[in-house]
């Protein structure tokens, strides 16, 4: 038996992330990576006078990160306070001097908010959109990505290649075809018109990490199980699927996090009742200015769950992100 | 029954012991079994395959196909048109100006960003911090454009009482500059000896008529009692009408209004007080000849004059608004605007990209030059980005296909207005075929130029992924 032109580091162990199968040379470092050296270990014969101008650069950068620091969580900062303040406070002074009055904050736009059943309703569907899709997409693409890893059939690599090559097409080419054909299906408008739409566009980068990840599992394993008579579903299931673990986590947190925080596709396929947060909230953008109570707590709404995600799960979303660089 | 344990068990492999015997792994007795073992693996394989390809096929690339064939005909669908979407593409204004601005995006995002992320990657691994601070800047790649959107709508806001980025630049801009004295306050007009006169520039002057060695009294008025600077003295009226000395004009600048009511207009009165910090000129010819700033009374002297007749003029610059700050959102910064908030979310994506690119490099060449008495910025250039190319190039790639692709950024960020100033073609895109414009011929030529835009990334893809299994 040949496994066609993968002949990668098989004895790599399996389970090291993601990112050890990402195609970047940069990927397979970060999962190696770990190990970080202080630079500068033998300096002991430099004179006071270097270690003097060595001291100021280290405190130079000290700086100079701190304010980058600064600078990139203020955006934020500036986000959180104006959704804590009253719309009069809003209009009548910037959020920072609620740093120094914290009396203004009050977390009543946040109960207007609650109690808007629109928004409600926009907040479940995006469950309703989000979840279902990373379920299809991780089952979909482990299927493929097994039969592209392990299984023969004529044509194998070049059909793996168009899939590489569908890596980088654009949503844009998709949405005017699809539209029409779900509009001849009746799905136009709904959840599942949108979850296809998704899935569809999540599959080719998917396949392609799954594919790559199962092709790292050494072949003596996957022999072993076919010697002893299991089927292939078998060894998807009880020895592909439990291997692949850490992959699967990357794509479904990637995957989870695109289709939450999609605005285009939805803003297509999803009609009034159907449509997730962010095409709710961004049809408040027209009046920006004078609704701020409602889209500041609105989109804190929306980014809290992805940045629950992101801290729970940080390493594997990092690696499905770098995993997924030129996508 | 299940996988037999490995010899080298990954972690997980789930190996339960298992007793079945080889039932199917026989060898294959003769020509006919093998020929049916082989279709019956092509059918397994068809069926793990089945719904992605059927997805992929239909969805993916059937569509392709279609907005290709589609771009080929009118808004209608119903004419055949050939390239003429295509021609209409770089003929139309608003779509010109998107293609433009998608240009401006690939040409300044990716490099801005490949250059930011090795910068703070290659400082961060100087740092004890540096999980941290990876982590915070990695944060926004979590969160939604259309969030990202509001949270620099908010920031960019043009009010400086509101927008922070206005309150930062009105505060330096006043460190640097004087703010305008009295916003609104207008010179007191046909009233009084020296009646002032409102010039084409917003400055108000006397007649061209005064010597050196006068003493004049300026009104003014439209000064909100609340706008007198708390210091402000009360005026008092020049000693006579040439006390001034050789060269010199003098006088008061007043608000000539009188508290509690009462006073006539163009003269000092009891009780009304001098405005202080106000620029004074001395003109003739139209030039400023010399000038000065009143005092707490009002007062001025400008000296050094020779011969006359000179007007005295405030200028502009005492009743002009107070800077207002940056017009982000205005038609001419739109883009770069947003383009800062683009870099607000995809810095930290180059930068651990890079980092990890770095924590691969091999340490020994670095201390070795070290060693050898390079300084850092030597080994910087010498070393780390040479060795780093790949890395970067990977980055920057990604990134010019995630800018061509941008959307809904462009859309939350840019007020109504400059929406046009703004557009890109992914944008375009969506307003030539959904949004308002209902021509699904252009809008299927666009589509189609964004799917050639990222053919040489394609033709990558495959390269680096062919390259990576020989």
């Amino acid at each position: 038996m040949t496994h066609g032109t993968v002949d990668g580091p098989v004895g790599k162990p399996a389970g090291k992330g993601a990112a050890a199968q990402a195609p970047a040379p940069a990927a397979a470092a970060a999962a190696a990576g770990a190990g970080h050296h202080p630079p500068g270990a033998g300096r002991a014969r430099r004179s006071a006078d270097a270690r003097i101008g060595a001291w100021l650069g280290r405190t130079a950068v000290q700086v100079f990160l701190v304010v980058t620091a600064l600078v990139w969580i203020t955006p934020a900062l500036g986000l959180f306070l104006s959704s804590l303040r009253s719309e009069e406070a809003n209009s009548a002074s910037g959020w920072w001097t609620a740093l120094t009055e914290p009396g203004q904050l009050s977390i009543d736009n946040y109960t207007a908010l609650l109690a808007d059943s629109g928004i409600t309703q926009a907040f479940w569907n995006t469950v309703l959109i989000s979840v279902p899709t990373t379920v299809a997409v991780v089952v979909v693409a482990a299927l493929a990505g097994y039969a592209f890893a392990w299984l023969e059939f004529p044509g194998r690599d070049w059909i793996f290649l168009v899939v590489v090559g569908l890596l980088v097409v654009p949503v844009q080419v998709g949405l005017l075809p699809v539209a029409k054909m779900l509009g001849a299906v009746g799905l136009f408008g709904t959840v599942p018109g949108v979850v296809l739409f998704h899935v569809a566009y999540g599959l080719p980068f998917a396949v392609f990490l799954l594919r790559n990840y199962f092709a790292e599992i050494p072949r003596e394993m996957l022999e072993a199980a076919r010697m002893d008579g299991g089927g292939e579903w078998r060894i998807f299931t009880r020895l592909v699927l439990p291997v692949g673990r850490p992959a699967i986590a990357s794509l479904a947190i990637f995957q989870f996090l695109w289709v939450w925080n999609d605005m285009l596709v939805a803003l297509i396929f999803a009609d009034s009742d159907s449509q997730p947060l962010t095409v709710a909230l961004q049809s408040e953008m027209r009046q920006f200015g004078s609704n701020i109570e409602i889209l500041a707590p609105g989109a804190f709404l929306s980014l809290a769950v992805p940045l629950v995600v992101f801290f729970a799960f940080q390493k594997h979303f990092v690696q499905g992100v770098m995993a997924g660089s030129v996508k | 029954m299940s996988a037999e344990a490995p010899a080298v068990p990954p972690a997980k492999a789930g190996g339960t012991p298992g007793g079945a015997s080889p039932s199917r792994g026989a060898p294959a007795r003769g020509d006919d079994p093998r020929r049916r073992a082989a279709r019956r693996r092509r059918l397994v394989a068809a069926a793990f395959l089945l719904p992605a390809l059927l997805l992929l096929g239909a969805l993916v690339a059937y569509p392709i196909l279609f907005s290709v064939g589609r771009s080929l005909f009118d808004a209608s669908g119903t004419r055949f048109v050939g390239a003429d979407n295509y021609v209409e593409m770089f003929r139309d204004p608003t779509t010109l100006k998107a293609v433009r601005n998608t240009a401006i995006w690939v040409v300044v995002a990716p490099a801005l960003l490949t250059g930011l992320g090795l910068i703070l990657a290659v400082l961060t691994e100087k740092v004890r911090w540096a999980t941290a601070f990876k982590l915070l800047m990695f944060m926004p790649m979590a969160i939604s454009f259309l969030a990202a959107g509001i949270i620099f709508r908010i920031t960019y806001e043009q009010d400086p009482d509101r927008g922070v980025l206005n309150a930062v630049a009105v505060g330096v801009h006043d460190v640097f500059a004087d703010r305008p004295a009295y916003p609104g306050a207008r010179g007191r007009e046909d009233a009084g000896e020296t009646p002032l006169a409102r010039g084409r520039d917003g400055s108000y002057g006397t007649a061209a008529d005064l010597t050196p060695g006068r003493t004049v009294s300026l009104g003014v008025v439209g000064v909100p009692p609340k706008e007198v600077p708390s210091g402000a003295e009360p005026a008092t009226a020049p000693e006579g009408s040439s006390g001034a000395g050789d060269g010199v004009l003098a006088g008061t600048v007043y608000l000539d209004f009188t508290p509690g009511g009462g006073g006539e207009p163009g003269r000092i009165d009891p009780g009304e007080r001098g405005l202080p910090g106000m620029t004074v000129q001395a003109v003739r010819d139209g030039k400023a000849v010399g000038g000065a700033t009143t005092a707490a009374d009002g007062s001025f002297r400008i000296t050094g004059l020779d011969g006359g007749p000179y007007a005295l003029r405030l200028p502009a610059s005492n009743f002009a608004e107070p800077y207002g700050g940056i017009s982000w959102l205005g038609p001419a910064l739109v883009t770069p605007a947003i383009i800062g908030a683009y870099l607000w979310i995809w810095t930290g994506f180059s930068m651990v990209l890079i980092g990890a690119g770095l924590a691969a490099m091999p340490r020994d060449v670095l201390e070795a030059a070290r060693m050898d008495g390079a300084n850092e910025w030597q080994i910087f250039r010498r070393i780390t980005v040479p060795l780093l190319a790949p890395v970067l190039t990977v980055v920057f790639v990604t990134l010019v296909i995630n800018v061509m692709k941008v959307f809904d950024l462009v859309y939350i960020i840019a007020p109504g207005p400059v929406l046009q100033d703004a557009n890109v073609l992914a944008m375009q895109m969506w307003l030539v075929s959904f949004g308002g414009g209902n021509n699904q011929g252009l809008g299927s030529a666009i589509g189609v130029l964004l799917l050639l835009l990222v053919v040489p990334a394609m033709v990558f893809n495959i390269r680096r992924f062919r390259r990576s299994q020989s």
